[in-house]
């Protein structure tokens, strides 16, 4: 079989990867020699270099990963099965392998389909159960005992699904289904200049990017010291993608929009705006943590940046110090030096950036933040040219109806619509296809819209604007209702 | 203006959304000495239209006015002329992200039907990538190329008029991604799995009726797709609302005095809960569903094919 070498196609050292089993996802850099943890098991990543994404692998004793062949499905025969359940007791007690049993045959190196087969063998109950029980019981043990890994290439599907899962805190408790809305509402695509406000550790940023594949321009508006884009360099991108990507600090927008921006004072924590290769250094220490931690509120989540522009910093000031080991003089001097030149590259590109948005030529903005959205909106929608859509997405519906009445009242939108997706996942066996039992609860909210010319002229057109929105006559309604 | 990218002013040729209020608006086509006819009057072109910046607000004949809007296919999905049920922006947000779509992603779809997804996905895979979509039926094919280039996205767009259970996409081992919304979906599996690339891509068919649903996974599982995965998405839209709520009348107790619950002059405990505007009314806004929403529109299942 042809082996091309197409980039992106094989895993390679220092890309980030997913690991995936059965439903779950876990992200990680791939290092040698670094040891990985993931669903109970410890392993190393050394041999899965070179292989393509999508491989599966085993993991063998000592922590190591084999590739794993498809292997043809033993073919059930026609088995022993019972038709209902009413004469099996469940009395924990009929499993004849203990504990300790099970532990013996893994030890001894026996492969997860013989301990399944052991399993069966060793059940009571087993030959009584249904045809659709002893199905599920082995789909349940192989689950358990045949631990498969695969390594899949990142992704918005795949990173979003993700942090759904395990970390929502760090997202706002955006679902995966409502970040795509957001991304088809807002027309992201190749070519367009977007402004993101967002604090979802870098996950939506990341989305908008891989839509618009390195092509147009991304301006992130940030709050405090810098962005943080943890999420974003999980998605791979090409070092070209970065060379579009701008930030502005959210401390300077009103300056901006009221035309007072100056560039003599930029926000504190100053190592955090630098070019990529640092900044991957910084998120690397960043997924290290991913890996451990649990969910947390948005109060702990503030502490939480705080932290990791520590963290950053600590980072660089030790790789500022290794790289000048020569005399301590020398060392100073340049150390000076350098600091200066990177202020002055800093406050370059702040300028470059907010030349960029007193354009007010943007084609679109995109908020999802754990902040207040209207007082964003009201003033982010200000860089947006006419005739672009907006998203906005907040955990809560509350907010966004202030924000609607706040958009209404200032005029300048329209087709403004407040929704929230309903998701549902589907068992489907032959003669056994239902909904599954546990759904999402929720997955957040959205208030989308289109800009028009802002209008000087205020009261009539605004109040002109609310009778054409106002209740709909039950004409309209049955238009809505077709029109979905 | 072009449906892959935005133009500032409208011209000549270009199609463009006249928006006229809420949930109210219709797609036209921009020509010089056109004349195009609305509830507010009449707008004329060529000094109404052509020359203008996109989202400004043109005043009709009859004195009432109107927007005009860039085209997106998010706005054409919602005005385009139906020649069959189409997919709304909903399930096509889900198909883009879960089919892991983005620019210079190679897309086969069938049927093409209205164009709706068509559209979107266009705008998603250019300016490098490609969509090949193929429909059966001769007149439809023959809209949809003739849309495709009036929306000067022909390039990126290649429309063929066959069978796709039969003669498959006409491509080999090219395809990232391939959607499947046809009657039998089931027949055309192998044909998929055929025009995806040979170390892999993604999946999906959409299908309203379960029984097709679950025809279709038994399929995708004999052909050797993984990660098979069925899923259903809903919208539901609120409107905003200020609405007021009566104060029920609990009539004064006998002794005067007390004061207790919703006696008026006790309100102002209540007002901290909410605005009291008026006497006897307490005021608060309100996210409102719809009477009637749009409920089922089809099972999205999605799959991967892999070397593995």
């Amino acid at each position: 079989m042809e082996e091309s070498a197409k980039p992106g196609l094989r895993i390679r050292e220092g890309d980030c990867a997913v690991l995936k089993r059965d439903e779950v996802f876990k992200a990680v850099l791939v290092l040698r020699r670094r040891k990985v943890i993931f669903e109970k098991q410890w392993f190393y990543l050394d041999n899965a270099i070179g292989h393509i994404y999508g491989t599966t692998f085993e993991v063998s004793s000592g922590g190591s990963l084999q590739p794993k062949k498809k292997m043809e499905e033993t073919t059930t025969e026609t088995k022993e099965a019972g038709t209902d359940n009413r004469n099996i007791v469940d009395d924990g007690k009929s499993q004849k392998l203990t504990h300790d049993d099970i532990k013996a045959l893994k030890d001894k190196g026996i492969k997860g389909q013989e301990i399944v087969q052991q399993l069966i063998e060793n059940s009571t109950t087993f030959r009584g159960k249904t045809e659709f029980a002893q199905d599920k019981y082995i789909k349940k043990k192989k689950k358990k005992y045949e631990a498969v890994i695969t390594i899949v290439k990142p992704s918005t599907r795949i990173l979003s699904t993700m942090y759904y899962a395990r970390e929502p805190g760090k997202i706002n408790h955006l679902r995966y289904d409502t970040l795509a809305q957001m991304l088809t509402l807002g027309n992201i695509r190749a070519g367009n200049k977007m402004i993101v406000m967002e604090t979802c550790a870098g996950l939506v940023l990341g989305a908008i990017m891989e839509r618009m594949g390195g092509y147009g321009s991304v301006i992130q508006m940030y709050p405090g010291g810098g962005p943080v884009r943890a999420a974003t360099s999980c998605f791979g991108f090409p070092e070209s993608f970065f060379n579009t990507l701008y930030e502005f600090p959210l401390s300077k927008v009103d300056s901006l929009v009221s035309g007072t921006f100056s560039s003599e004072t930029l926000p504190s924590e100053p190592e955090y705006n630098v070019p990529a290769e640092e900044e991957s250094n910084g998120s690397l220490d960043e997924k290290q943590t991913l890996i451990q931690e649990t969910e947390e509120e948005s109060s702990t989540e503030a502490v939480m940046e705080s932290n990791e522009t520590e963290e950053q910093e600590t980072m660089d000031l030790a790789a500022e110090d290794t790289e000048y080991k020569g005399s301590k003089e020398k060392g100073n001097k340049e150390n000076i030096r350098e600091k200066q030149r990177k202020q002055q590259e800093r406050r370059r590109k702040l300028v470059e950036t907010a030349a960029l948005l007193e354009e007010k030529n943007a084609d679109g903005l995109i908020v999802a933040s754990r902040f207040h959205p209207t007082p964003l909106l009201l003033s982010l929608l200000e860089f947006v040219a006419p005739s672009r859509p907006f998203v906005v997405y907040c955990q809560y519906k509350e907010p966004l109806l202030e924000c609607y009445t706040k958009l209404r009242e200032k005029g300048g939108v329209i087709n403004l619509k407040l929704s929230e997706t309903w998701l549902r996942n589907y068992q489907v066996l032959p003669d056994r296809s239902h909904p599954k039992l546990m759904m999402s609860g929720g997955g957040g909210y959205l208030l989308s819209g289109i800009t028009v010319t802002a209008e000087k002229v205020q009261s009539d057109a605004s109040s002109l604007e609310a009778q054409k929105i106002e209740e709909p006559t039950s004409k309209k309604r049955k238009l809505q209702e077709l029109h979905c | 203006m072009s449906f892959v990218e935005y133009g500032d002013t409208i011209k000549d040729g270009d199609t463009a959304i006249v928006f006229l209020g809420h949930e109210s608006m219709f797609p036209v086509k921009v020509q010089h000495g056109s004349k195009t006819q609305t509830k507010y009057g009449v707008i004329r072109h060529s000094t109404d239209l052509i020359g203008k910046r996109y989202g400004s607000k043109v005043t009709c004949s009859k004195g009432g006015w109107v927007f005009i809007l860039h085209p997106t296919p998010e706005l054409w999905t919602m005005n385009l002329p139906h020649r069959t049920q189409i997919l709304y922006s909903t399930d096509i947000s889900l198909i883009t992200m879960m089919l892991e779509l983005k620019p210079g992603s190679i897309v086969c779809e069938s049927g093409t039907g209205s164009g709706s997804l068509s559209h979107a996905i266009i705008r998603t895979v250019a300016p490098t990538g490609h969509l090949y979509t193929v429909e059966f039926h001769q007149q439809r094919a023959e809209k949809a190329k003739e849309e495709f280039q009036e929306h000067k996205v022909e390039h990126l767009v290649t429309v063929k008029n066959q069978d796709v259970c039969k003669n498959g996409f006409g491509v080999s081992n090219v395809a990232d991604a391939v959607f499947l919304d046809i009657p039998s979906p089931w027949e055309a599996i192998g044909h998929a799995k055929s025009a995806l690339k040979i170390e892999g891509g993604r999946i999906c068919s959409f299908s309203p009726c379960i029984e097709q649903v679950q025809r279709t996974c038994l399929a995708m599982e004999e052909h050797g797709f993984t990660e098979i995965n069925t899923l259903e998405i809903l919208l539901r839209v609120y409107n905003v609302r200020t609405i007021s709520l009566q104060i029920p009348d609990l009539g004064k107790a006998a002794e005067d005095n007390s004061s207790t619950g919703f006696d008026s002059s006790s309100q102002s405990n209540q007002g901290s809960l909410y605005g009291i505007l008026q006497q006897g009314a307490a005021q608060f806004k309100s996210g409102v569903p719809l009477k009637e929403m749009v409920g089922h529109t089809g099972y999205l299942t999605f799959a991967t094919k892999s070397l593995f």
